[in-house]
């Protein structure tokens, strides 16, 4: 099984300097589910040994699965990213 | 991937009779409906070229583009024409498939082929702008314009990016932002949607054509059953020129709970017996994901409100049903639906939701909503139990029983093995017979 750095490392991101999912962990805290951390495909919610989340927005691939597990109102802010960035498929 | 920035104003107030949101499938054939019929139509794509954002498994069903594109399989940018079609139903180290074949399929006017997203989408989108149509890409779409209740344009996030025109077509794909702000949308649950995952594996054409026994463009086209573990949902292959397509779609809400990853689960799938020499030596090209609408008419939203109208996965026009995934023709069904209802209702003069009615009616007498309708359950069936776990482990359970030789034992009699086959498996003959029925009614 290739490591997932490398299944990342074969998508083109053009990243922007701005996060277009912000993701508030005082709210993860009390989340018992978790569901975006097995979900999310990127595997981009990483808990942390206090409780919280830790998220960076930049291998994203704008699918939409983490807002519509997350069952916390209000834990994930989700647009998409600035026109032309983000993610550039080429073979799918 | 053409940029045009140029604009063309119809009237005092409106910059385009129509602006299409979402260069996929849907609004491009919905622009290029709208621009044949002399309308002007601006075209708005968030990715760098249309194709960029989206990935699906890859079999596009050509028959809708007959109408749309005259001979377009002499020009669209297909891998290979599907002439082989398998389904597999497996369970940890068993498989049982069905194998058809059809030269048919490989020549004019074909039925289905395997193509990359971002290349089709491209020429499709092109053929829009070639009829008229006018296609900015790197732009997002931000919000509606409305005056008193109506939808009368878009803001999107260029300088000085709000945009007006006399109806909007929302094609947006499955998260559709827009048909939810237009309060189209209900409540959204994710029960109703799936995500797939997929790796195009390189592998020189050669390997490819001895693997899976074909010549030429001709390609094979694989769904498999019984293959996600606890999750329900299905996986697929896809031979394209020179690379494989290796993906699963799983649903959402299991996914979220049973604690298994994606890529673990396709790593499995690689790793079975039954796939493992298919993409064996194959290098991973790229790796995407995507969510799918899968509940089909079940989850679809207010098709048309005052000044826009829904296309496509914004629609939830997807049909997921099992041993059918398509949704790039039922997004070019709606598309194009949605451009004519569209320039009826400007001849008319009337896009509020009355004068865009007709939207609906369109669809309901093409295969659109139709099919949608007839296979309503199908979704439901496919994802319950007994097809995800228990008739996978009960068709190969019969298979192995038939063709273990048991000498000196006497051959077993086929219901004494379907039997002790129904037995292990859990499976109640009463809910075969019900299920059995509800599977002929759905896909009746
Ligand atoms: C894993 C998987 C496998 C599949 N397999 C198949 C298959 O084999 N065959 C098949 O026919 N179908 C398949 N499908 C379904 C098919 O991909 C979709 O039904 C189809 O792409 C829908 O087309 P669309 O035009 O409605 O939406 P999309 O293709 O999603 O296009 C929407 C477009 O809108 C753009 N957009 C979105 N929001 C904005 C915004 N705010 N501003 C500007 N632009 C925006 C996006 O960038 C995108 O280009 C599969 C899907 C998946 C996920
Ligand atoms: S599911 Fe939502 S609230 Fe829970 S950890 Fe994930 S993002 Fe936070
Ligand atoms: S949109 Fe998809 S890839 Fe991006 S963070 Fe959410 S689940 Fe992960």
């Amino acid at each position: 099984m290739i490591s997932f750095e490398r299944r990342m490392d074969s998508v083109e991101f053009r990243i922007h300097s701005e996060a277009h999912i912000v993701v508030d962990d005082t709210i993860c805290r009390d989340c018992s589910v978790r569901g975006c951390i097995t979900a999310c495909p990127a595997d981009l919610f990483v808990p942390t040994s206090d409780g919280g989340i830790l998220f960076n927005y930049e291998q994203c691939f704008e699918c939409g699965t983490c807002y519509l597990v997350c069952n916390e109102e209000g834990a994930i802010s989700w647009n998409y990213p600035e026109g032309g960035h983000g993610v550039v498929f080429h073979s799918s | 991937m053409t940029e045009h920035t140029a604009e063309r104003p119809s009237s005092d107030n409106d910059d385009f009779d129509a602006i299409v949101v979402g260069a996929g499938p849907a609004g491009s054939a919905a622009a290029l409906e709208l621009a044949r019929a002399g309308r002007s139509v601006l075209l708005i794509e968030r990715g760098p070229f249309p194709g960029s954002k989206n990935m699906y498994g890859g079999v596009i069903y050509g028959r809708i583009l007959d109408t749309l594109v005259p001979q377009w399989w002499t020009e669209a940018p297909i891998q290979r024409w599907v002439t082989r079609r398998q389904t597999m139903m497996m369970t940890g180290e068993q498989a049982l498939t069905v194998d058809y074949r059809t030269e048919a399929w490989g020549r004019p006017p074909y039925n289905g082929a395997t193509a990359y997203r971002p290349d089709f989408d491209s020429w499709l989108a092109d053929k829009a702008v070639e009829e008229g149509a006018t296609l900015v890409c790197s732009t997002t779409v931000t919000g509606l314009l409305t005056d008193s209740g109506r939808v009368v344009g878009v803001s999107t996030d260029r300088p000085d990016g709000d945009v007006r025109a006399r109806v909007v077509i929302a094609a947006d794909g499955v998260n559709s932002f827009l048909a939810k702000e237009a309060g189209l949308y209900g409540e959204v649950d994710p029960a109703n949607y799936t995500v797939g995952v997929k790796e195009t594996i390189a592998l020189p054409r050669s390997v490819i054509d001895e693997r899976f026994a074909v010549r030429g463009d001709h390609g094979v086209d694989i769904e498999i059953i019984g293959c996600t573990g606890d999750v329900p949902g299905g996986g697929f292959l896809y031979t394209n020129s020179d690379t494989i397509a290796v993906g699963l779609v799983l649903s959402l809400p299991a996914l979220a709970a049973g604690g298994r990853r994606p890529e673990e689960l396709l790593a499995e799938l690689k790793l079975h017996p039954a796939i493992a020499p298919l993409v064996e030596g194959g290098e991973v090209k790229e790796y995407s994901a995507h969510v799918i609408p899968e509940a089909g008419y079940d989850m679809m939203p207010e098709l048309v409100g005052d000044g826009i109208v829904v296309a496509g996965d914004a629609a939830a026009m997807c049909l997921a049903a099992g041993l059918w995934l398509e949704g790039v023709n039922f997004a070019i069904g709606s598309g194009a639906a949605a451009g004519r209802a569209c320039h009826g209702a400007l001849r008319k003069g009337d896009t509020s939701a009355v004068g865009l009615g007709d939207y609906r009616r369109r669809l309901e007498s093409s295969f659109v909503l139709k099919d949608h309708r007839k296979l309503r359950e199908a979704p439901h069936l496919v994802m319950g139990e007994l097809a995800q776990q228990k008739l996978p482990a009960m068709a190969c359970g019969v298979a192995e029983d038939m063709f273990t030789v048991t000498n000196p034992e006497p051959k077993a009699g086929l219901m004494r093995i379907v039997r002790r086959q129904m037995r292990t498996n859990g499976v109640k003959l009463r809910s075969v017979v019900g299920d059995t029925w509800r599977a002929l009614r759905a896909f009746g």
